[in-house]
This record gives C-alpha cells, sequence and structure tokens, in this order.
C-alpha cells in the first residue's frame, strides 16, 4: 500500500487517501477474479474439452444452394437477338415457414415413396428371374409376353401420389386456398409441389410459379404478412422471341439430366442447372451457362437451417454468343421454305419435310439454316406430357421428329445435284471429253437393267455443259459407267475431297457423316449384314439390301446421278458447291470450308471474349474442267432450255449470276424429293443455297424457286416465287 | 495486474530535472490499444472475409478507417486538458440525451432495435458515443459535490443524471448500454468515496429491482423488458431447460433464430473447438454463420476459434494491460475530475470485457453489449479511443502539473 501514498502531499487534489487506495485495490481485485474466472473457463473449453465441441462443430455443416446464372444470349451477325432470357420472380414457398401441419404430410409421402421404392425393387428381380426363365424360349406365348409387359411396366419409375392434406389442417389449408386464388394454381397443385420438394431437399424454397404477373407479385408483396413462407425469388427463364425459326440450330434448354452430369463437356455443373439440350444452346453451353452464385444455408446437426449472416455469392452471367445467322435472311428462308411446301401440296405433292441451308462460301458462315416440321424452343419451358413429348421426337409414321435438323441430319439421295461433282471427277481423270456428246437415246442398258432418262426423254448426244444444263441422266450414266470401267473410285474420291460423305465439323452437337457408295464401302458392309446376321441367327439385318453381291457397274451409274446409295444432306452439299464456288473464284484453288454458326463470344456487357475459329482444307481443282462445269450449271440456270432458268426469270445475271443445279432424288415408297443447289457469284456478298423438300416433287417446281426466294431476300430483290416446269431428275 | 505497484517509478521521474524529454501519452496504453486493434483487424480479415461477396476485405477496411479515425481523435483529445471539459458539463449532458433521443426518433431499425441514425457514410450508434458523454458529465457533476460526497442526497442525485439516459436507452431497446451506464454511475460513486452503508443499500436496491424486473412485473402483468430480453437472462439462468425448448421448436420447423442458448451454445462449441491452437481456416462454426454476429457481438468467439486458447489469451492479455492501465491513471490523476473520468473508463471497460467475453464463453447472460476495440463498429470503436484519449489526457497533465511541482519545490 505504501507506493500509492500521495506523492506530493501539497497536491491540490484530493490525495490518494487510504480511502480511494482500498477501493481502487477492490476495483483491481475484481478486475482479477473476473480475469481469472474467463482463464479458467477458457482452459476448461479449449483445452480440456475441445474434443467434445469439435465433434459438435463438426456436425454441423453447411449446404450450398445455387443461384442460377442468367444465360447468355444467342445473336444473329448484326447482333440481333434471337435467344435471351428474361428474369422473373417465381413465387416461391420456405416450407421450413409453414405451419406445422406440412411437415406430417411430408413423412407421410417419404413412407409411401419408400414403400413404393421397395415394391419397384422387388418387381426388378421378378423381372430379370422371369427373362431368366425365357432366356431359352425363342417364340414365348402370348401369355408370356403379356406377363413380361406387366413385370417391366412395374419396373418403371414408381408414381406415388402426394397423400391429400387432411381436413384437419385449417391453417395450411386456407393459406394454400388463398395463395391459390392469387396466383391461380390449384391448392392441391402447391400441396403437391410443396410435399414432393420439401421430400427431395428438406430446406430448400419450392418454386410455385414462375410467370406470375406484376400485379400478383404485388399483391404478394403488399400482403406479405398474410402469406407466411411465401417469397419471391427472381428466376432466369430462357425465351425464344422467333417461336419456331431455326428452332433446331438454336436448340432448347432443360435441366441437367443425370447421364449428362457424367459427360465431360458438363464437368462441374450442380444438378439443377439449367443447361442446353440441342443445337448451339448444347454446343456452346459451356460459354452460355454462365457460372452460378451460391447461397449458403447452415443446417445444424438436426438439419434444420440455421439463418446465418453468410452473403451469397452472386452468379456470373453467361457469355453472349454471336453467330453468323442473318435474322432477316432467316426469317425469309424459313417463309420461303413453308412457301415452297404450299405450292408443292397444292399441286398434290406431300411435302412433309424441307430444310435449307445458306452458306457463305468464302468463309462457311452458315447464314440461315432451317429445317421444317419444327418446334417452338419455349414449350420446353414447362413440364411436357409424353405426349407432346413423342410428337417432337417420335416419328408418326414415316413423319420426322421435329427435333431433327434436317439440314445437317437428313439422310438423302441428292439426285442430279450431284452431277457436277461426277462431272468434276471424270474430267479431272481424263475419263470424258467435254466436247464429245454422250448419252444419246432415252435409256442406257448394262445387261439387264435400264437406266433411263426422267419421264424417258431424249436429250441426244450432248456435251458436258449441255448435259449439266439440261441435268441429262443418260450422259450422266455413261459418265458413271466410264468411272467405273477407268477404276480408282474417282467420283467417290472427288465427292470425299469437296467434302460430301464426311463430317463437316459444323459447330452443332449432331450432324450425318453421310455415305458415298464404292466397292472398298460395299465390302465393309457386306461384312458388316454378314457378323449381324451371324449375332441374329440367321435374320437379315437389311445393312445392305442383297448381302454377299459384289459392286457392280450399276452401284456406280446410280451414284454419278446423285442416287441409289448415296446418302448426304443439305449442309455437306454446301460444302462442296463452296468448294466448287470458291475454287472458281480463286483460279482452281479451293478451301473446303468448315460451316460454322459461331462467331464470337462476347461478354455479357458486349465486350468481345474470343473470336472463333474453324479450320478449313484447301483443295486443288484443274481450273478449265471447273470452268466447264460451272458454265455448265451457270446455263442451266440462266439459259434457255436450262432446268432452272426458268425459275431465275427476270433475275440479273450480270451481277448476281446464278450457278444453279436441281435434283430431284428417288427414294422408294416416297413420292421425289425435291433438290436445289445454288451458288450466286456475286462479287462481294456470294452464297451458296441447298433446299430440299421431302416428297416436294421435281427440283425446278419446289425447291429451286424457293433458294430464288431466299436470294431475292439476300440481294433485296423484290420476292417473286416462279415454279418450274423441267421435268428433270 | 495490480495497478498500484508502477506508480512508484513514475513518481521518480519528475525528480530528475534533466529528463525533460518525454513522451507525450502513456506507451503501455497506447501498446494495449495498438494491440487491440491489430487483433480484431486479424480476427475481421479471418472472419468476415466471406460476408460480402466480390469484397472480402469489406469489414476490414472499414474497421481499419474506424480505427485511423479513433487514433486521430484519441492523440487530439490527449493534447487537449481534459480539466477544461469540467465547464461544458451540461452541454454535454444535453447533447447526451438529445442524441439519444434524437436515435429514438429518427433512428434505423436493426435487428428490431433502432439504435443508430444513418448518415451517408456510416451509421451513428449515439448510446456508443453517449458512454464517453455520460462519463465527462458525471464525473463532472459529482466533482461539483465533492464537499458533500458522503450525503445520501448527492448519491441519489448521480444516480437520477445516470438513469435518465439508461432509460431512454434501454427504451431503444438497448439494454447492454444501459448496463453500462449504471456500471458507470456506480464506479464512480464507489471510487468518488460513497459511504459503504449507501453502497450496501445500492446494491440492495439493484437486486430488489432485478428481481421486480424479472419476477414481479411480469407477474402482474408489466413488460419492463422486451420478452426476449428476458429469454437471453433466464436463458443464462436454465440452459438445459430453454435447450429443450429450443430442440423441439426445431424439429417443428420453426425457427431458432433467435434463440439465445442455441446461440450462446454454438459459440461455447466453436471457442471448445478452438483448442489450443486454433482451427484457422477451417472454423466452420464462424465461416458457416452458426455463431451469430461473430463479426460484432461474439467477436470473441471467432478469436477463440480460429486461434484457440493462444489468441484468444494474448487477447485477454492485451484487456488486462488497458484495464490495469486505465486504473493506474485512475490514481496518478491531478484532480478528482480526472480520476472520476478515469474510473469511469475502467466501469465501462471492464463491464464489456467481462460481460461480452462471459457471455461468448457461457458464464454471462447475453446482453448486447460489445467488445471494446474488438467489435465491428465505428461507433463502438471510436467511442472507446475517445474513453482512451481522455485517459491519455489526464496522464499527460498529471505527469505535467507533477514537473511543474517538482520544480516549484527545487527552486
Amino acid at each position: 500500500m505504501s507506493s500509492i501514498e500521495p506523492v506530493r502531499p501539497r497536491d491540490p487534489r484530493v490525495p490518494v487517501s487510504p480511502q480511494l487506495a482500498l477501493r481502487v485495490a477492490i476495483v483491481s481485485g475484481v478486475a482479477m477474479v473476473m480475469f481469472g474466472v474467463i482463464f479458467f473457463r477458457l482452459w476448461f473449453l479449449q483445452v480440456l474439452s475441445s474434443e467434445q465441441y469439435v465433434a459438435q462443430a463438426n456436425a454441423n455443416q453447411a449446404r450450398e444452394i445455387p443461384i442460377a446464372a442468367p444465360r447468355g444470349a444467342i445473336l444473329d451477325r448484326e447482333g440481333q437477338p434471337l435467344v435471351g432470357s428474361t428474369v422473373t420472380n417465381a413465387v416461391q414457398i420456405t416450407p421450413a415457414e409453414l405451419p406445422a401441419g406440412i411437415s406430417s404430410q411430408v413423412a407421410e409421402y417419404q413412407t409411401s415413396l419408400d414403400a413404393a421404392e421397395a415394391a419397384r425393387r422387388e418387381a426388378v428381380a421378378r423381372l430379370s428371374g422371369y427373362q431368366a426363365a425365357l432366356a431359352g424360349v425363342r417364340h414365348p406365348s402370348h401369355a408370356q409376353r403379356h406377363e413380361l409387359k406387366r413385370l417391366r411396366a412395374a419396373t418403371g419409375p414408381p408414381h406415388v401420389p402426394v397423400p391429400a392434406l387432411p381436413r384437419s389442417d385449417v391453417q395450411l389449408r386456407d393459406l394454400f386456398d388463398r395463395l391459390g386464388r392469387v396466383i391461380k394454381v390449384s391448392p392441391r397443385t402447391i400441396d403437391e409441389r410443396v410435399v414432393e420438394s420439401t421430400t427431395a431437399t428438406s430446406y430448400a424454397p419450392v418454386t410455385i410459379k414462375t410467370d406470375a404477373g406484376r400485379g400478383v407479385l404485388t399483391v404478394l408483396g403488399e400482403r406479405a404478412s398474410e402469406f407466411p413462407g411465401v417469397v419471391q425469388e427472381p428466376v432466369s427463364i430462357r425465351e425464344y422471341p422467333y417461336g419456331e425459326m431455326a428452332a433446331q440450330v438454336l436448340g432448347y434448354v432443360g435441366q441437367i439430366s443425370e447421364p449428362e452430369q457424367k459427360m465431360r463437356g458438363f464437368r462441374g455443373v450442380k444438378q439443377g442447372t439449367i443447361v442446353g439440350q440441342a443445337g448451339l444452346e448444347y454446343y456452346y453451353d459451356e460459354y452460355l451457362r454462365g457460372k452460378p452464385g451460391e447461397k449458403r444455408v447452415a443446417v445444424n446437426a438436426q438439419g434444420q437451417p440455421v439463418p446465418g449472416k453468410l452473403a451469397p455469392t452472386p452468379p456470373h452471367a453467361g457469355h453472349t454468343l454471336q453467330t453468323t445467322l442473318d435474322l432477316p435472311l432467316q426469317r425469309a428462308s424459313e417463309k420461303a421454305l413453308l412457301e415452297g411446301m404450299e405450292h408443292a401440296r397444292a399441286g398434290g405433292k406431300p411435302a412433309i419435310a424441307g430444310a435449307f441451308v445458306a452458306l457463305d462460301p468464302l468463309n462457311g458462315e452458315v447464314l440461315a439454316m432451317g429445317s421444317t416440321p419444327s418446334f417452338d424452343p419455349n414449350r420446353f419451358a414447362k413440364p411436357l406430357t409424353e405426349a407432346e413429348w413423342e410428337g417432337l421426337t417420335g416419328r408418326h409414321g414415316d413423319e420426322p421428329g421435329r427435333l431433327t435438323n434436317l439440314a445437317d441430319e437428313g439422310e438423302y439421295p441428292t439426285g442430279s445435284t450431284f452431277k457436277p461433282i461426277t462431272a468434276m471427277a471424270a474430267l479431272e481423270a481424263g475419263v470424258i471429253n467435254p466436247e464429245e456428246g454422250l448419252g444419246a437415246g432415252r435409256c442406257i442398258y448394262v445387261s439387264t437393267e435400264r437406266f433411263c432418262n426422267a419421264g424417258e426423254d431424249e436429250y441426244g448426244a450432248a456435251d458436258l455443259v449441255d448435259a449439266l444444263k439440261v441435268s441429262s441422266d443418260t450422259y450422266f450414266f455413261t459418265v458413271g459407267k466410264l468411272a467405273n470401267e477407268h477404276g480408282g473410285e474417282i467420283i467417290q474420291k472427288k465427292a470425299h475431297e469437296l467434302g460430301v460423305g464426311e463430317p463437316t465439323g459444323i459447330d452443332l452437337p449432331s450432324e450425318f457423316p453421310g455415305v458415298v457408295p464404292g466397292p472398298k464401302w460395299l465390302v465393309e458392309q457386306n461384312k458388316l449384314e454378314a457378323g449381324c446376321q451371324h449375332e441374329h441367327h440367321g435374320h437379315p439385318c437389311y445393312i445392305v439390301a442383297e448381302p454377299g453381291e459384289p459392286w457392280t457397274v450399276g452401284y456406280n451409274m446410280d451414284l454419278a446421278v446423285g442416287q441409289g446409295e448415296l446418302l448426304t444432306d443439305p449442309l455437306q452439299m454446301a460444302v462442296a458447291y463452296s468448294t466448287l464456288a470458291n475454287a472458281y473464284r480463286n483460279g482452281g484453288e479451293g478451301t473446303v470450308v468448315t460451316p460454322h454458326l459461331g462467331k464470337q463470344i462476347d461478354e455479357a456487357d458486349g465486350s468481345l471474349v474470343q473470336t472463333l475459329k474453324f479450320r478449313s482444307r484447301h483443295v486443288h481443282l484443274n481450273d478449265a474442267d471447273l470452268g466447264l462445269v460451272m458454265e455448265g450449271i451457270h446455263e442451266a440456270a440462266s439459259a434457255e432450255g436450262g432446268t432452272s432458268a426458268e425459275v431465275w426469270a427476270g433475275w440479273d445475271q450480270e451481277e448476281d449470276p446464278v450457278y444453279g443445279k436441281t435434283g430431284t432424288a428417288e427414294r422408294l415408297g416416297h413420292v421425289e424429293q425435291s433438290w436445289y443447289m445454288a451458288y450466286i457469284g456475286n462479287a462481294q456478298r456470294p452464297i451458296v443455297i441447298a433446299v430440299t423438300v421431302e416428297e416436294g416433287g421435281f427440283g425446278a417446281e419446289t425447291a429451286a424457286p424457293i433458294a430464288r426466294l431466299i436470294a431475292s431476300q439476300w440481294y433485296g430483290k423484290p420476292k417473286k416465287f416462279i415454279a418450274g416446269s423441267s421435268k428433270t431428275f | 495486474m495490480s495497478p498500484l505497484s508502477p506508480i512508484q517509478p513514475t513518481d521518480e521521474a519528475p525528480a530528475s530535472p534533466t529528463r525533460t524529454l518525454r513522451l507525450p501519452f502513456d506507451p503501455l496504453l497506447a501498446l494495449a490499444v495498438i494491440g487491440l486493434g491489430v487483433c480484431s483487424i486479424v480476427t475481421l480479415k479471418a472472419a468476415t472475409s466471406e460476408l460480402v461477396p466480390g469484397d472480402p476485405h469489406y469489414y476490414v477496411e472499414r474497421q481499419a478507417i474506424y480505427l485511423g479515425i479513433g487514433f486521430v481523435l484519441m492523440l487530439a483529445l490527449s493534447r487537449l486538458d481534459y480539466s477544461h471539459l469540467r465547464r461544458y458539463r451540461n452541454a454535454i449532458y444535453a447533447a447526451l440525451i438529445v442524441s439519444i433521443l434524437a436515435v429514438l426518433g429518427l433512428g434505423h431499425s436493426a435487428n428490431g432495435s433502432q439504435r443508430a441514425i444513418n448518415f451517408p457514410l456510416f451509421s451513428f450508434q449515439a448510446s456508443e458515443l453517449g458512454k464517453v458523454l455520460l462519463i465527462l458529465a458525471l464525473a463532472a457533476f459529482v466533482v461539483d459535490r465533492s464537499r458533500r460526497l458522503r450525503e445520501r442526497d448527492t448519491t441519489v442525485r448521480v444516480l437520477i443524471v445516470a438513469l435518465v439516459p439508461t432509460i431512454f436507452v434501454i427504451a431503444q431497446p438497448d439494454l447492454g448500454s444501459g448496463l453500462v451506464y449504471m456500471t458507470i454511475a456506480c464506479m464512480m460513486l464507489f471510487v468518488a468515496g460513497t459511504s459503504w452503508r449507501q453502497l450496501a443499500a445500492l446494491a440492495a436496491l439493484v437486486c430488489v429491482s432485478v428481481v421486480f424486473v424479472l419476477v414481479a412485473a411480469p407477474a402482474i402483468g408489466v413488460q419492463v423488458l422486451k420478452p426476449y430480453q428476458v429469454e437471453r437472462l433466464t436463458a443464462f439462468i436454465h440452459p438445459a431447460s430453454t435447450q429443450k425448448e429450443a430442440e423441439a421448436r426445431a424439429r417443428e420447423g420453426k425457427e431458432v433464430e433467435n434463440d439465445p442458448t442455441y446461440q450462446q451454445e454454438q459459440s461455447k462449441i466453436a471457442i471448445g473447438a478452438g483448442g489450443k491452437t486454433g482451427r484457422g481456416p477451417h472454423a466452420s462454426q464462424v465461416r458457416y454463420g452458426f455463431v451469430p454476429e461473430s463479426d460484432t457481438d461474439f467477436v470473441f468467439a471467432a478469436v477463440g476459434e480460429k486461434y484457440g486458447f493462444l489468441g484468444a489469451g494474448i487477447v485477454l492479455l492485451l484487456y488486462a494491460l488497458l484495464i490495469s492501465r486505465t486504473l493506474r491513471v485512475l490514481v496518478m490523476a491531478k484532480d478528482l475530475f480526472g480520476s472520476l473520468i478515469a474510473a469511469g473508463v475502467a466501469a465501462m471497460l471492464m463491464f464489456q470485457v467481462f460481460v461480452n467475453v462471459g457471455m461468448t464463453i457461457g458464464i454471462m447472460p447475453i446482453t448486447g453489449v460489445t467488445l471494446p476495440l474488438m467489435s465491428y463498429g465505428g461507433s463502438s470503436v471510436i467511442a472507446t479511443l475517445l474513453g482512451v484519449g481522455l485517459l491519455q489526457s489526464i496522464y499527460v497533465q498529471a505527469r505535467a502539473s507533477a514537473a511543474l511541482k517538482g520544480r516549484v519545490l527545487r527552486h
């Protein structure tokens, strides 16, 4: 105590009296005791019982709920939106804030789900047992087949109805009734969604409605206290403003499926994320989907969410994809295709489906691409019924599925549009002399087979240019025959060289690789057929029509006119014609372009991320030979007597010379398929157009006028639909 | 730890006339304050990096700015002679009452309490600054009546002067600050020399009023405290029963957010899990928000979980240093006014440290007081540093007058 004795006796202040000293000592003592208590308590908590608390801390977990990122837009080449996203407020229910009755309902539903799952497993076991028992039976009886079907049906995903909300739960019923009246959803549906979702993920908010109007949302917001647990959460919805236009090209979106989650392109994508399912949406999904944000919900050992202070990580918007498509051209082309098909139908042709491609022949940019019948991708925003889904994918009778992009997935013979390829092959190989007249007569006979001109017309002996102009089949049958005799698969090789029968490498998820039949191909097919038949106990697999038969000259003659076993699609033909076109412009040095739809990837704010690059392949063509071929198809589209000259009547051939070839493909059991291939040699804006209409009749009557409409849009010419009368294949 | 022992060397200092160069402040006090500021930044950097998405330094930057402003004010205040402030006691008291009333009137409601006025850049929490204002006003008032300190009348008046702002802040409702105000008043009476009898009567009065507020008043249907405040206090008294209640509610799917036992339990788990040296980045209790308010009221839980016994010990030692230096300033002050200010600051610091830390380790009820200098928040940080600035001023003045007297004596 001596130390706190007054220092200066004359200190004007009240000296540190014993009284003050005592009191300060007491305060110090209190402080020391307190610090002591705290230190011992900390020692107890952190040193003596630490393990117990670590275990308790580990029992607490945090779960992460993704916040969807706004998906990037898809634009046309000028920046016009083709696909966009809008953010709307979804009406959601937070299950934890609902009256208690919901949890008993969830428990009840969970019980019946478990029971159904147990029953399903039992059915799977019984089915495999029954299948094993039937394994030796070649022809099961009707009763056995019925039993199999019944068992199979029982193994499907169980359908368990949500138990009805008990009448006694007045609180919950009243809430759902009132909410249902406001958002126009039946109370039963609300209850079902809440129960189903809560069973799956107990803490996540349940989306009840995504397209509630602004007025409804305002009402819910203003009267929030009357709707406990009901919240509004912004969700992003994909919008396709042009509906069916280019639907197969653009694709559609949907929640990622389990198999998709295992795919490489979707690595790290969380469950529930909306991803592209087809078309560009799928191909460029990595860029478009963005990065979802996260809301972190802490969940304690009882599984109850704990409102923590963790702010959500905001989502990163997806990148914008600028495509090479030209919106006005795309719209006009779709319209033209439908118009042409209408005309064909008016002329008695079924015209069941069609497709078109417009390419820039110099760089492979796809200016327009479409397939009909189409679908509205907006429909995938809501769950589809089974019937709707079948209408989109399945083929009713022979009708193509609407999801199929016939422009790059169609499998067609091309008819006479193939002839320029045959001509190039034959000329370069020296099989024919272009000046020499060939193919006189209506038909050509090879042993017992007859190969005739369409309508058994007679063109007389024509030289190459004329043969192309009038599309003489007898001429090209002869070329096919000569080429076969020459050997070395010259037509097949030329087709592959120009891009037919090869995957084009377009930036779409699927394309048909094509088939250009040749002797080697046939040997392979025969091998496949033999293997397949062996596996199926001698039943024919129909990989080839006549198994074991060798290659004959007839195959080559059919190929020479784009018939027979040839299968390709408008896109490959457009690539082949682009190669001819750019080689023609460049003294025979051609480029096999990779057709592509992607132009560049932009940030959501418009700044450039990356320009998309596509490889192309160089090809050398004999300039003189190419000149003759191009002259032939130019005359076909412009000179009197040309197969499509009538269609281009009044067209300015000086400024925009048309190199066009009609085609009429014959498919067994179908009305003729109308084809038209055109290259328009405008100095600045060249374009290659491919059009085909299944069961649309002759090339000149349906496909060629459609091509003219497309070209008219591209060059800003008045649109006239002029059906040609040429009845050539 | 005794605040009394270090007085010896300083008393010798003035005796040596050659040593004219002196630090213009108490270096140990400054060291404690700077150390706590650093601890605050380090803890907040680790505990709040995920609170604001895309801006991991949101809290740290602001806290650093508040600390910076506080240090500047502290240095400025240490250069002033605090004794001038006695003249403005009425203005200070008026400012105290007006600011608290203004918050009640214009305040912005956070977490159901109206404690702050939102200005464009910061929100002003009057009750925090009010602590310093009340210390100054009360000290001046007690000095005015220093000749009649032993009278019951003085004790009653002092208590009334303190009770008026206390009632207003409790009405905000900010029970924690209210309790700090009353603690300040009691400490001043204690240090000023109020008789033991009156102090005993005061203690009895406190007991009676606690019983009244918690038991008697609810029984006759008058709710003095908000239900949650009562719950917090009683939860501390019967943790087991409220814990069971909370679990039952959790099973029914009700919110456990405001469940005080739950909060305290999570805080205890966090500190316990910290162990000897802490869990560092794996401090899930803080990271995932199981510990509520881990940047403000429960910042000590963040220290405990992240840096363990070691980190918590360092922080506590810094507080021990701070408080011991405050008590030392109390005894060396040149006049009663200075002593009383130091007593007030000591009361403020001790109450807040013990109640806050005690709350996070489960030995005190949850009362919503901040941990001085550690908790995130401009008002609290700046108010505490103003208090420390006053201590520095008292220290400087005491040194100056002692030196002067030394010279006078010598000549």
